[in-house]
């Protein structure tokens, strides 16, 4: 062959020949391990110090004396622990069955609850809350209001300023985690299994119970857990129902360590049961998956069919119906009347009708509009940081460059077992005070929620990485490009839809997030999250319903974007 | 063209040697396949000559020229190779013709003479007619004949196959056998063909390797791997076989009521210990005493199983002294009941001697 493609071959083992054979990539993991540590490691590492010392940086175990010294605080701990159970245990009565129905039968209106289940999982959970202190409100609330009208009953008939309140709130929008895991799991089981039950003469719902439920149980307490967990790291809703309601649980203890003046140290000695808690039941829920629960052994095989319900599918319908209105469709409407009411409680009439609420917070309210920018910029630079950071380290991983790939990967997913509220204490004792003084800085709050939302970005762009064959790559190379050749012809056009959807959801995520941001916020970079907190605060429910709606606006706008360019469900794909 | 040379070339993984000092010489133009089961160390071993995998031992040369050495690794990219990866590997980014040009495109050649030899080497596979398709719209033997063309068409120094035919159905891959078998006819690419089918590497290849633990248990044409194994392993992976244990005195090898000749069998001039490996195909069952030529051997014995395989009959013979089970192959006319009694005749040429 002598088309000038003939191999040029290099000369035995000179030093130029190993420069020019040199990767650049063989470098990229120190540089990467340096910036997880900055990211990850160091202000976790800075919170446990914190913890151990004074002011003056002197060992002392006084923070913990004082953290758990006394009743309002262990109690508080308490109230976490019993309100994550029964959050979990609400959102598991009101998933399943929505999960199955969608999954296995001829319910009407799937498409509904769908629709349903994603506009639940992407309210900003805060404004659901708001919503339902305006529907149960015990004196004013349009629920409570319309039942004593309707049965001259002087007792509300549900009061959201209580701790079955507080739950059944918080529930209504972490229902869709559950819903996400047993749906997915269901999908999994063949009908066969139904069959087998059905021909030695269970019934539909026999079979159900005794048989498919079972076989997704895994699904089901891991669905329990993740909630469970959302929920005892959860600052907005316990704040915004539970101060008012007195309910103290540890977040909010948290933030009232937080006031002035900051005892920063109590707060790093009173978040480790959380970080424990969290870590230890993560770790309980991956052994459970790793045991692959049932349904993986029965694989992909055999068929899936509807199973025909007859008229029971109307109650289910009805069931998911109720859900969707419960968690959704009635915050919803009434924060819409809310936000153009002169005064909420006036209900729907002409002369109530304002469009004032907007407009102060459009032109008169000096941080409505700066939030909303700050929002959407510390959020696309976290989700740009974090996509680009996971993105580095999964293709180290995935491709096994380095001896410390592993390393870097448990760092990325670190955060995961971290609650967000943890991290930026942690990142408030790494970074807030000199010589840094970054508190209250942008950078300050885009590092955090980069750090935060980073586990989801790497298991994004992870998943990616290893959609793409390695042979792909190396059929690039074999052929005379180089390693980045391969990278900008071959790897980059193949994972960039992923990671598309991969960034609008950590873009989505970082937009609502409060609990870290409250810690981390000064007054010229409050995020629309933290702002809305400050309107709760203040109690102005109208105004505060407007905020809600243009929150709503803004996100929806990202969420349709999403949907246009990485497909309809990319915000509940289980990776 | 190329010559390739293996030398010593052994990979470790921890304390697992999957290659051990394979030594192996490529002549410009042949077709070679490494044979062998699973984890017998083949793929690392192609992988190594592509140049993925660094060895720790040992040196591969290409031409004269070291490329592969435990210090100096010429990457991939500047080996001039190209493979064919047991997924196929076309990019799904791309259509057909842009997935054969790829090659061409990075050796920088005008695109006058990038669409022309493209044109050509998709008329060569039988692709002309789907060069603007994307590969999900392929099936898989067409994808198998785009990774061909794209291999093919930048005129390899070598060409690697890693099992490019494991993921085709049975028909197909009888086809594509031969399409690889033509492709290497008409272009004579110095050839790596990793397989663990023999029937596979039987109709490709020049010459086989078998491998087996990391190490090359025989290299040979085809045709002499199957009539004279020199291991027992190769012995028992290369079609079925009768392996025998005896014993040479007397210019005869005895071994439990049989007894053979020594005279025309190859290395069986010494006396003491010895295998064989007797081929189904070299027994013949006869209903009366036969006609044997001198030299082979008669024998009585009896049908114990027999199983039938279309093709032909896979019968299981007592002789009549001693507790040898001997298979036997016999044409599907050829039927014996079992239990019946019958006359064995061996045919000394096809007898083997194995390494112990």
């Amino acid at each position: 062959m002598s088309d000038g493609v003939l191999p040029r071959v290099t000369p035995r083992s000179s030093f130029r020949a190993r420069l020019r054979n040199f990767e650049p990539i063989t470098l990229l993991w120190l540089l990467l391990a340096a910036v997880l540590l900055v990211l990850v490691a160091f202000p976790l590492i800075k919170l446990l110090i914190s913890s151990f010392e004074t002011r003056e940086g002197v060992f002392t175990l006084g923070n913990y004396a004082t953290a758990y010294g006394r009743a309002r605080y262990i109690d508080a701990l308490f109230n976490s622990l019993k309100l994550g159970a029964l959050s979990a245990s609400i959102a598991v009565l009101l998933a399943v069955p929505m999960a199955w129905a969608v999954s296995r039968t001829d319910m009407p209106g799937k498409g509904f609850t769908w629709a349903m289940v994603m506009a639940a999982f992407v309210m900003p959970p805060y404004l659901g809350a708001v919503g339902w202190i305006l529907l149960a409100g015990p004196n004013s609330g349009f629920l409570n209001i319309t039942w004593r009208a309707i049965t001259g009953a002087s007792d509300p008939l549900f009061n959201v300023y209580s701790f079955a309140g507080l739950a059944t709130v918080i529930a209504l929008h972490s229902f869709p985690l559950v819903f996400i895991f047993v749906k997915s799991a269901l999908d999994l089981v063949s009908s066969e299994m139904e069959d087998a039950a059905n021909i030695l003469g269970a019934g539909t719902f026999a079979t159900m119970r005794k048989v498919t439920l079972p076989l997704v149980w895994p699904a089901i307490l891991g669905g329990f857990i993740i909630v469970f967990l959302e929920t005892i790291a959860l600052f907005g809703t316990p704040a915004i129902i539970g101060i008012p309601a007195r309910i103290n649980v540890v977040t909010t203890q948290l933030w009232q360590f937080f006031e002035y003046p900051v005892r920063m140290e109590v707060a790093a000695a009173y978040a480790m049961p959380l970080l424990l808690i969290t870590i230890a039941m993560i770790g309980v829920q991956k052994l459970m998956l790793s045991r692959k629960g049932f349904v993986s052994q029965t694989g992909k095989g055999g068929e899936r069919r509807q199973i025909k319900l007859g008229a029971w599918r109307w109650a289910l319908f009805g069931w998911c119906g109720l859900v969707g209105t419960l968690s959704v469709l009635l915050p919803l409407l009434v924060l819409l009347q809310a936000s153009f009411a002169k005064a909420w409680g006036r209900g729907l009439s002409l002369d109530n009708l304002t469009i004032r609420n907007y407009r102060l917070l459009l032109f008169e309210h000096e941080m409505a509009l700066t939030s909303v920018w700050n929002t959407i910029w510390f959020s696309a630079a976290a989700a740009t940081i974090a996509l680009v950071l996971a993105l580095l380290v999964a293709y180290i991983a995935v491709r096994r460059l380095s001896r410390f790939a592993d390393a870097l990967g448990f760092l990325a997913m670190a955060p995961f077992v971290i609650p967000g509220i943890v991290m930026a204490i942690g990142f408030y004792a790494a970074y807030a005070s000199p010589p840094l003084a970054l508190y209250g800085t942008a950078l300050l709050i885009i590092l955090a929620f980069a750090a935060r939302f980073l586990p989801i970005a790497y298991a994004n762009a992870n998943a990616a990485m290893r959609a793409v064959h390695p042979e792909m790559e190396e059929a690039v190379r074999i052929l005379g490009g180089g390693r980045l050749t391969a990278i900008r012809h071959v790897t980059a056009p193949l994972v960039k839809k992923a990671l598309l959807g991969g960034w609008l959801i950590v873009f989505i995520v970082a937009s609502r997030e409060l609990s870290a941001a409250v810690f981390l916020v000064g007054p010229r970079t409050r995020t629309m999250s933290v702002l809305l907190y400050d309107l709760s605060e203040a109690g102005n429910f109208e105004v505060l319903a407007a905020f809600g709606g243009i929150l709503l606006v803004v996100t929806m706008v990202f969420v349709a974007i999403g949907m246009k360019l990485a497909g309809r469900d990319f915000m509940l794909r289980r990776h | 063209m190329s010559r390739l040379v293996l030398d010593g070339l052994t990979k470790r993984y921890g304390h697992l040697t999957v290659v051990d000092t394979v030594d192996l010489t490529l002549e410009e133009g042949e077709f070679v396949s490494l044979l062998g089961p699973s984890g017998c160390g083949k793929t690392t071993t192609l992988r190594m000559i592509a140049g993925f995998v660094p060895p720790d031992a040992g040196r591969i040369e290409m031409n004269g020229q070291v490329i592969s050495a435990p210090d100096n690794i010429v990457p991939p990219e500047r080996r001039g190779m190209s493979m064919i990866f047991q997924s196929y590997a076309i990019w799904p980014n791309m259509t057909v013709e842009e997935n054969v040009g790829f090659g061409l495109k990075l050796r920088k050649l005008p695109g006058e003479e990038i669409r022309r030899r493209v044109g050509e080497i998709l008329e060569v596979v039988q692709m002309s007619h789907l060069g603007k398709r994307y590969p999900s719209e392929l099936s898989g033997g067409q994808q198998q004949r785009v990774a061909l063309a794209r291999a093919i068409v930048i005129k390899p120094a070598v060409l690697l196959l890693d099992e490019p035919l494991s993921n085709l159905d049975a028909n197909l891959r009888e086809e594509m056998r031969f399409e690889i078998r033509r492709l290497h006819n008409e272009f004579r690419i110095t050839t790596v063909y990793v397989t663990h089918d023999q029937s596979e590497a039987m109709a490709t290849s020049d010459r086989i390797a078998v491998m087996h633990a990391g190490r090359v248990e025989q290299v040979d044409a085809p045709h002499m791997l199957y009539s004279r194994p020199r291991t027992r392993f190769v012995a028992g992976f290369i079609g079925r076989t009768n392996l025998i244990e005896g014993h040479v005195a007397g210019g005869a090898f005895g071994a439990d009521g049989l007894s053979l000749p020594t005279t025309g069998v190859e290395g069986l001039d010494q006396g003491g210990p010895a295998l064989i490996s007797l081929r189904p195909q070299s027994l013949a069952i006869h209903r009366a005493a036969p006609q044997a030529p001198e030299g082979h051997p008669v024998m009585r014995a009896t049908i114990a199983e027999r199983t039938y395989l279309g093709e032909s009959w896979d019968y299981v013979v007592r002789p009549a002294e001693g507790g040898l089970r001997l298979r036997v192959a016999a044409q599907p006319l050829d039927v014996h009941e079992v239990g019946s009694d019958v006359w064995l005749a061996i045919d000394p040429r096809q007898v083997s001697v194995v390494a112990a």
